[in-house]
């Protein structure tokens, strides 16, 4: 689809830090239930990933920054994390 | 003519019939309006979003529905002081749109919560609540696995100070307990149920007043909020872009 080389980008979108994070705790509270009690900062968030047309990783990245802010995240409760990678194609 | 309420259909929306029946009970009219149309009917008095899962939820409740054009068209109304109130995910997307403060997280629990609460009503005197009184406790229906409402301390704060919240969670007799898992179900910070803008037009609200407007479904606690968002539908001031007939 994209004309430029393609960049891989993925995005994990985690609850904001200092927020309580239920799900997590969730887990947490299982992993020790099972035996991992040394487990601490359990958090649980979303991965999107996709292709986009850019030719340079800063590019690429200035793209996925704006997404963000757009709409991938809600800075009120969300942090987010921007990998820039090839598609490997 | 105005004094239409405006009911947004967004794809995955499931309370518009019960919107729109409590609406005609409360001696209203609405209309459903397509997530595509660009516009308002000109007769639009005031706009209820109502509650469901718009597109599914996904990315998160309200972050995709944020960006239809009826959405659009319902913030350009707000910005010109259209009495506009979204309950449970309606609620939802208004934070997403950035209309009201705040943001709903995931329940403290982790468990989607369908049941009754009681809610106080902290702010009279905006269009969705000027048939009720500060203090008065109502019982109605939620509904939602993300309602939990948060918003920075400061935010928070400044919501108090300049009589944003309209409803917080509270025991049957008024008592407000944000860290009571009994009366604050989901969490929500401060026990926050509903906020509205600085001026007082957009209103949300996690509860579904539509669902407690009748004796038969065990509930009327929620009729004067949908009375008075029908009143202040038709006392709104009619457009200035209204042709002269409407509809």
């Amino acid at each position: 689809m994209a004309t430029t080389p393609a960049k891989r980008i993925t995005v994990t979108i985690r609850p904001k830090a200092g927020l309580r994070d239920p799900e997590g705790n969730a887990i947490l509270h299982a992993l020790a239930a099972l035996g991992w009690e040394d487990v601490e900062n359990v958090h649980v968030g979303k991965t999107v990933t996709f292709d986009v047309g850019a030719d340079t990783d800063d590019a690429a990245r200035a793209e996925a920054e704006a997404m963000c802010r757009k709409i991938l995240a809600n800075p009120v409760i969300e942090d987010y994390e921007i990998v820039v990678g090839d598609t490997g194609s | 003519m105005t004094g239409l309420v405006a009911i947004p259909i967004i794809p995955g929306v499931n309370c518009e019939h019960d919107v729109a029946h409590a609406v005609r009970i409360a001696g209203g009219r609405s209309a459903f309006i397509h997530h595509t149309d660009r516009a308002l009917p000109a007769e639009t008095g005031a706009v209820y979003i109502p509650g469901g899962f718009a597109y599914g939820d996904y990315l998160r409740a309200g972050a995709i529905a944020r960006f239809t054009p009826v959405v659009e068209a319902v913030a350009r109304a707000a910005a010109d002081g259209m009495p506009v109130l979204g309950v449970c995910n309606g609620f939802q997307v208004l934070c997403e749109a950035g209309l009201l403060p705040g943001a709903l997280a995931r329940n403290v629990g982790v468990r989607f919560l369908c049941q009754d609460v009681h809610v106080r009503l902290e702010t009279a005197g905006t269009p969705a609540s000027h048939r009720l009184k500060a203090g008065n406790v109502l019982r109605i229906p939620i509904n939602h696995g993300e309602g939990c409402f948060t918003a920075p301390a400061e935010v928070l704060d400044l919501l108090e100070t300049r009589n944003q919240i309209l409803v917080r969670y509270c025991a049957a007799d008024g008592t407000v307990d944000p860290a009571d898992p009994v009366s604050n179900p989901n969490g929500s910070l401060r026990a926050i149920a509903g906020v509205t803008n600085p001026s007082g037009n957009v209103a949300g609200m996690m509860p579904h007043p539509e669902r407690a407007c009748e004796a038969i479904l065990g509930s009327a606690d929620g009729r004067p909020i949908v009375e008075s968002l029908v009143h202040a539908a038709q006392s709104a001031p009619a457009p200035q872009s209204a042709g002269a007939g409407g509809r």
